[in-house]
């Protein structure tokens, strides 16, 4: 029988080590942002994971990333620009549509993976302690690599109806990230909470593609933001995504009206939504193992 | 003692039962919605119409306090659904203890399940560092131990083969190598020592008792007695959600083993009562220093007394001994005839010249019989504890049964013996 081994720390050394206080929370959680940035590697794992899964075994591997939304552009071209004869503020509509159809896809994969990441990863859940938050935001980190790629061909297109058009990537191209980023915080702000929802409530998983295609109507994807009549701009504005998509052909296209207020307040909703969602998700979380 | 690297303090853990299949239905929660006023409006009235709903809840940890110091290695035991897992679970934070608290000194790493986050499309290399990081370690840390633990893996050869064409056995042994080099102060480790074969297993003791030698605390859940005989200084015992007993490992695994038999034999007593005409009593080693009471010390000569009340004469009666494994096995047996009894009590002695087990718990069958049939059968409780030196070989699976002392010589062989062995085999 082994005798008890005296450690041979000092207590110097000791006295550094962390002390973790072990008891049941009540209520509202502060959101630990030292602890996300310590478990920032176990992010980047995360979402390397997905990104070596997702086109293991499949033929055309990242050119799905490409096709998706470039065949979702065609078709629109041709039921929408073509059959519907769709304004686009004086656009080519391929142009027009393939433009507001990266963030809107950044958008809905982030919006649809980050629900189901905490349930998708049960077993992590169950068996690892890591701040939870990591899995709805690794899931919204896989869909921005598709969205860079994406992005590379958005730029051949414009560069080839350019010669026709006169269109050239307008002057406030850089702030794309920017516009990428408030996309992303809208789908993580909803995200959060129907991936905790998610947990206890299975109904969510068939809720959100539902509610994809619902937002999708209510963001000038396959519109131009000037057919909203005029009195409605303003509620139009609280989606978020209506600032997205505008901001993002303003930036790249330069044709369409300059961002204004209403980006203001789509910049609003977002931090409310995201903030709102981060702590609800902190707040459901402890019971995550248990109900999963 | 030094710090209390773990120190629980009536960590309690309920589940409404069946909570784990009560989610699904977005519905239900919406009822209960619209019903809350209702029922709030009821208790507001003090009234009870109708039957009230009634939530059963289960604790499956119930005011467990318990310190545990640095740098010792403790094992958790206890039946399963006992909760020795949810332990662990509230300790590594994955879930939160409903009422009650512990504190935690150092860097935590758990591992509730080998192979948690291995993907199997995903090839060794990669699910090693994905594990790791899964784990708590760094990339840093990972890359600087990469080829320690793909060699205690023993998968050299296939670490860059996608792991679904692993056998179950690679797996296993790439999952437990990445989590044996872990390097936090604490480890929880919950029924995983008991991957791959018996040579790898072997392997992971090893290095279970090289990780305590750093001086790292280790919790240990395990239902393999022998195991945590050799790593534990300490034991807890878990039995529903409480604490059973915590103390010296020997003396903890013991009581804990005993209790399976002593569920039979509390059967078997209430069975016959009073009714028979002798029943025995208690037993103890030797009063001889220094072994005694149930614990024995040393391989040389030993007693062992049983004390036996005889309520009616006994005539021609006979009384059998026998020594035994915790799985029952009959290691030595003998008896003896002839014995005359009045009523009163006896102490039956039997003088043995040592008794070359190996170390671990065993437990002594005593019996009185005559012609006519069993008068008393006894399971002896407490267990024979078997505490010696071990003297046998350093690898359990080659160590056998007894504890023999022997010695050893090497010399060459004188050559005439050589030219007798070459004619032999000529």
């Amino acid at each position: 029988m082994p005798a008890p081994i005296a450690s041979p720390r000092t207590a110097a050394a000791a006295a550094v080590l962390p002390i973790q206080v072990i008891a049941p929370a009540r209520g509202w959680v502060p959101i630990r942002m030292r602890e996300l940035w310590e478990y920032r590697e176990l992010l980047y794992f995360l979402v390397w994971r997905e990104v070596k899964i997702r086109y293991k075994q499949a033929v055309l591997g990242v050119a799905w990333a490409v096709l998706q939304p470039f065949l979702t552009m065609v078709i629109f071209s041709v039921v929408f620009g073509r059959f519907a004869n769709m304004p686009s503020d004086g656009l080519p509509y391929p142009v027009f549509a393939y433009c507001a159809l990266l963030p809107w896809q950044l958008f809905t994969f982030s919006l649809t993976e980050s629900s189901n990441s905490v349930v998708a990863n049960q077993r992590l859940i169950t068996k690892v302690y890591f701040p939870r938050v990591m899995m709805p935001i690794a899931a919204v980190g896989v869909g921005l690599l598709d969205f860079v790629i994406s992005f590379v061909v958005l730029l051949c297109l414009i560069g080839f109806y350019g010669a026709y058009y006169g269109i050239s990537v307008g002057a406030g191209v850089w702030t794309v990230p920017l516009w990428a980023l408030l996309a992303m915080m809208t789908a993580l702000g909803v995200g959060f909470w129907l991936s905790a929802l998610n947990v206890k409530y299975r109904d969510i998983r068939y809720t959100v593609p539902f509610l994809a295609q619902l937002w999708f109507f209510a963001t000038p994807v396959v519109y131009p933001t000037s057919i909203v009549p005029e009195q409605w701009r303003l509620l139009f504005a609280l989606n978020p995504m209506v600032g997205v998509v505008d901001g993002f052909r303003w930036a790249l296209l330069g044709k369409t009206n300059a961002p204004d207020a209403t980006v203001a307040i789509s910049i609003g909703a977002v931090c409310v939504m995201f903030v709102a969602g981060l702590f609800y998700f902190r707040r459901m979380e402890r019971t995550f193992a248990d109900v999963i | 003692m030094s710090v209390a690297a773990i120190s629980a303090d009536r960590l309690t853990k309920r589940y409404q039962l069946g909570q784990r299949e009560a989610y699904g239905a977005l519905r239900d929660s919406i009822a209960r919605m619209v019903k809350a006023p209702v029922r709030a409006a009821r208790r507001l009235a003090g009234q009870t119409l109708g039957r009230p709903p009634r939530r059963k809840w289960i604790s499956a940890l119930d005011q467990v306090s318990f310190d545990i110091a640095e740098g010792e290695i403790v094992g958790i035991v206890g039946r399963n659904g006992s909760g020795k897992s949810t332990l662990l679970k509230v300790l590594s934070r994955i879930t939160d203890p409903t009422s009650g608290h512990a504190v935690v000194r150092g860097r935590v790493g758990s591992l509730l399940e080998v192979g948690t986050g291995f993907h199997p499309e995903l090839t060794g290399r990669e699910n090693v560092f994905l594990n790791g990081a899964i784990l708590g370690m760094r990339r840093a840390e990972i890359r600087r131990k990469f080829d320690e633990i793909v060699a205690f893996a023993e998968v050299e050869s296939f670490v860059d083969t996608v792991v679904k064409h692993y056998s179950s056995g690679m797996q296993m042994r790439l999952a437990f190598a990445v989590a044996a080099h872990l390097e936090p102060e604490i480890l929880f480790i919950d029924e995983v020592l008991a991957v791959g074969d018996a040579a790898f297993q072997q392997k992971c003791l090893g290095k279970m008792q090289e990780v305590n030698r750093g001086g790292r605390t280790v919790l240990l859940v395990s239902h393999q007695m022998n195991q945590l005989r050799r790593l534990c200084s300490r034991c807890l015992w878990l039995q529903s959600g409480r604490l059973a007993g915590a103390g010296p490992a020997a003396q903890i695994l013991g009581a804990y083993e005993a209790s399976f038999r002593r569920g039979a034999q509390r059967e078997a007593d209430a069975e016959d009562g009073d009714t028979k005409q002798a029943k025995f009593l208690s037993w103890c080693l030797s009063a001889h220093e220094p072994s005694r009471g149930n614990v024995l010390t040393t391989t040389g000569p030993t007693e062992v007394t049983f004390r036996l009340e005889v309520r009616t004469p006994i005539r021609r009666a006979r009384h059998g001994i026998a020594l035994l494994s915790p799985t029952g096995q009959n290691l030595w047996g003998t008896a003896v005839t002839e014995l005359e009894f009045a009523p009163g009590i006896y102490e039956l002695t039997h003088s043995l010249p040592g008794i070359p087990i190996q170390p671990g718990v065993y437990f002594w069958q005593v019996s009185i019989y005559t012609d006519d049939g069993m008068i008393d059968l006894w399971d002896c409780l407490p267990d024979l504890i078997v505490s010696t030196p071990p003297m046998t070989h350093y690898r359990d699976e080659y160590a056998g049964v007894l504890n023999l002392p022997s010695q050893f010589t090497l010399r060459s062989a004188p050559e005439s013996d050589l030219v007798a062995e070459a004619n032999i085999s000529a």
